[in-house]
């Protein structure tokens, strides 16, 4: 599994890992019941800190992607196809807000953005 | 005792500087970053901690014994790293783990030469030959070979160059793979703990001024930027210290994300330890 970290990002290290995990989830690279890597080793591993690795597993646990297993340690939760179809919808829908708001304030017209997109969308498949 | 240190209302009184009501708690399996301007009182706290300086009130519980009274039962636990004590310069390394030998119960003579091999130190050769930087890693090497459970370091990193320091992180964050380990360190190259320490604690002419884990100060915190308007409609008690500039003002808020919630500005930056350090001590509150 890969899992890149940037310093440079906006987006916080333990967010990061999170989004890593959950790629890895939805591509199947991770399995269901499949071990996760020990939060000290993932937090040795990748230089972080250990408290980063736990913020990011009890988020992921308390969204219900992976669940810990006292004294064993963190493992793929059953999957949940709607689940991981939501959170891609919801990454989704932060870039419409900001294009709806970059849109708004310099007074590019909800046509000419929604013919960007199908010509970009054409262009990527 | 889920606790490897705890100290409460240290104080110790100088001629011209003081500790007061010093306060400090680290949990078993983590690092703790100790940071504050030259002479804020890392370097005494650390001592005190050490029970190496006289005179000072309050206590300090060390596995949860006290460092003066049960001294005998922690000493052999106890790893440290000190900014001003040096070696004997005609030593020799070799001399070194000769010594220790005598002196811990638990000295480990592989590991040390594993460290000194992975450090690139000559076993023969004399401290007075030695750069800072070996030293420094002579120093740490010799700390943490009797397998402590608790290192206290003042400024390990203060004079290695970058690769060193990456090696001495590595050995840090191996360290506490052992969940019963802990490390508590002092450093102003903030850049050194933003990533590894699990805990940041600030402190700043004597007091401790913050004490937080990482993740509340580099994710949590924030940095607002915002105009004189925007800024005259903030409530003092959702900003902990601002600075005003000529074209706008920075505030430090406690968490982001609550205030963009309550006030709507988004100009909401993360900040780094370096500008939280400057913003506590330079800002107004």
């Amino acid at each position: 599994m890969d899992i890149i970290i940037s310093n440079n990002s906006n987006q916080p290290i333990f967010e990061q890992i999170k989004q890593a995990i959950k790629k890895a989830i939805a591509s199947d690279e991770l399995k269901e019941n499949e071990m996760l890597p020990s939060i000290r080793n993932l937090a040795q591993d990748l230089r972080i800190s250990v408290m980063t690795v736990k913020r990011a597993y009890d988020e992921l646990e308390q969204e219900g992607f992976i669940k810990t297993i006292h004294g064993k340690g963190s493992l793929v939760a059953t999957k949940n196809i709607e689940l991981l179809r939501e959170e891609q919808m919801k990454e989704i829908e932060k870039y419409i807000d900001k294009i709806v708001l970059i849109s708004k304030s310099s007074n590019i017209s909800k046509e000419e953005i929604l013919e960007t997109f199908e010509y970009l969308y054409g262009e990527n498949e | 005792m889920e606790n490897i240190l705890e100290i409460k209302n240290l104080c110790k009184k100088y001629k011209e500087f003081e500790l007061q009501d010093v306060n400090i708690t680290l949990p078993k399996g983590m690092i703790m970053g100790f940071i504050g301007e030259n002479g804020a009182g890392k370097t005494t706290t650390i001592k005190a901690i050490l029970d190496i300086i006289r005179n000072y009130t309050g206590e300090i519980k060390i596995f949860g014994y006290d460092n003066k009274k049960d001294s005998k039962k922690i000493k052999e636990d106890i790893g440290a790293v000190l900014d001003d004590m040096f070696f004997p310069e005609i030593l020799t390394p070799n001399d070194i783990n000769n010594i220790m030998k005598d002196i811990y119960k638990n000295w480990d003579s592989e590991l040390y030469f594993k460290y000194l091999i992975d450090f690139g130190l000559p076993k023969t050769k004399q401290i007075k030959t030695f750069s800072k930087g070996m030293r420094k890693k002579l120093e740490i090497a010799t700390a943490i070979s009797h397998h402590p459970k608790l290192l206290i370091l003042d400024e390990p990193t203060a004079g290695l160059d970058p690769i060193a320091r990456n090696e001495v992180i590595d050995i840090f964050q191996s360290f506490i793979q052992n969940e019963e380990c802990s490390i508590f360190l002092s450093s102003h190259i903030t850049t050194d703990l933003e990533h590894i320490a699990d805990y940041i604690t600030f402190i700043n002419s004597g007091k401790i001024i913050l004490s937080k884990t990482r993740e509340e100060l580099l994710e949590d915190f924030g940095i607002v930027k915002c105009s004189k308007e925007e800024f005259e409609k903030i409530d003092k008690k959702d900003f902990i210290k601002y600075k005003k500039s000529k074209y706008e003002y920075d505030i430090l808020v406690e968490n982001k994300k609550d205030f963009y919630k309550k006030y709507g500005i988004n100009t909401i930056d993360r900040i780094t330890l370096e500008e939280l350090m400057v913003l506590m001590i330079k800002g107004e509150e």
